[in-house]
């Protein structure tokens, strides 16, 4: 072995590199095809099919300027917060639609933005390529921007945030291809995380049971699931054939979603480390903007750039609903905390909550 | 950053990546798949969005009428 890495060194060019990497694709391609014994919906032949689904809007979120990049519910179950083009970001009531709180960002295309986890703060940043946290004060004529906390930086636009188990740190995504975990109190990055070889678009944090992992997906078609503590990738997986706009980690933890446009989702299975279902119809021709899933895991909701939102049967891989509503094009999509309801915000500058 | 590296180091850097990635242990799917349909039928009696909630329970069902929080 140490014979045949001396010799290599010299030849370390471009082309070396790629044929070595091309070698180790294929192998790793093998060594999980072994495993690969049978498909997920076979083994789910016998669960009984899903009855007809009615899933209707039941609130219409009006007050954005233009088009609403990002939503996250808090834990309490009722509110959200939403980010815009506009620069604006909003927290609702999601049962009465009343707007509690507004926070004008100094720039605009905010993309993304998250309800800490007491409910007391929310997250957000953009093309401003930082993230911010502003505390939500009881007093509605309090100005939130004074207070606000500038937590990340990075060195292009955030893609994604999101609080880890607690108010004090944040998870970051950025189109400068890292992610980043900071401490919210003194702005300092606790560990980045490097593996991905263009921009990243979204991340998701296990569920807390699962430990310490968080998954990211960016436009170089690959989704990776990283060790928090360490910085280390632990499994990439590049199936998609084109840029991953959104992951969600599947309720259990042992599995992951993605969504595409390439006009799919996928699921993988992290203890087999594959792809184990693809989301697709030939009718569906459209980028996925956004995933979730039900409470249990059943169901798949997907954002369309058509507009639409389809839901899926994880398991059968069969599509069991097809939602219209938006005017344009759906950009992001969470299940409520408790899996009552589910809420999708758009380019048509309004959220719907469907239930 | 990846936008800030060379072609060259990118490769090296996902080449690094594969030869720990070729280590991993990993299960087969005819276990994995069995469990995770498992998990979900255990869990599927308690999932509001496919069993449904009744009209009365469900906060984001029609509006009007009084919530209690």
């Amino acid at each position: 072995m140490a014979a045949q890495e001396v010799a290599s060194q010299p030849s370390d060019t471009l082309t070396t590199l790629k044929t070595e990497s091309e070698t180790l694709k294929t192998k790793l391609e093998e060594e999980r095809a072994k495993l690969h014994d049978v498909e997920l919906h076979q083994v789910a032949e016998k669960i009984e099919a899903l009855g007809q689904f009615v899933m209707k809007t039941r609130r219409t979120l009006k007050g954005h300027g233009n088009k609403v990049l990002c939503m996250d519910w808090c834990k309490d179950k009722r509110r959200i917060v939403s980010s815009s083009q506009d620069g604006k970001v909003i927290v609702w009531d999601a049962f009465t639609t009343n707007k509690e709180h507004a926070v004008t960002m100094p720039c605009t295309w905010v993309m993304a933005c998250a309800y800490a986890p007491s409910g007391c703060a929310v997250a957000c940043g953009g093309l401003d390529n930082k993230c911010s946290v502003y505390p939500l004060s009881l007093d509605k004529n309090e100005n939130l921007a004074a207070k606000k906390k500038s937590v990340a930086m990075h060195t292009n636009y955030l893609s994604a945030c999101c609080f880890t188990n607690s108010d004090m740190q944040i998870l970051t995504s950025s189109g400068d291809g890292t992610c980043a975990l900071w401490d919210v109190e003194s702005g300092q990055m606790l560990q980045s995380f490097h593996g991905h070889a263009a921009d990243v678009l979204c991340l998701d944090l296990a569920p807390s049971e699962t430990g310490n992992t968080f998954v990211s997906g960016g436009c170089d078609k690959k989704a990776c699931v990283w060790d928090m503590r360490t910085g280390q990738c632990i499994q990439s997986f590049e199936t998609h054939e084109s840029d991953i706009n959104s992951v969600r980690y599947y309720p259990s933890g042992d599995a992951f979603a993605s969504g595409s446009d390439d006009a799919t989702c996928r699921l993988y299975d992290l203890r087999a480390d594959r792809e184990v279902a693809i989301y697709s119809k030939e009718s569906i021709i459209f980028g996925t903007s956004s995933v979730d899933f039900s409470l249990s895991g059943r169901l798949l909701f997907g954002g369309y750039n058509d507009y639409t939102i389809n839901v899926w049967d994880v398991l059968k891989g069969t599509r069991v609903s097809i939602l219209f509503g938006h005017e344009n094009r759906v950009s992001t999509l969470r299940v409520s905390p408790d899996g009552t309801a589910f809420c999708s915000g758009s380019w048509d500058h309004t959220l719907r909550i469907w239930a | 950053m990846a936008r800030d590296m060379s072609d060259k180091d990118i490769l090296k850097m996902e080449l690094e990546q594969l030869q720990k990635e070729v280590k991993n242990t990993r299960e087969p799917v005819s276990k994995t798949a069995k469990e995770i349909c498992e998990w979900v039928e255990a869990q599927s009696a308690e999932d509001p969005l496919i069993k449904g909630v009744p009209e009365d329970k469900n906060p984001f069902r029609e509006k009007g009428g009084c919530i209690i929080t």
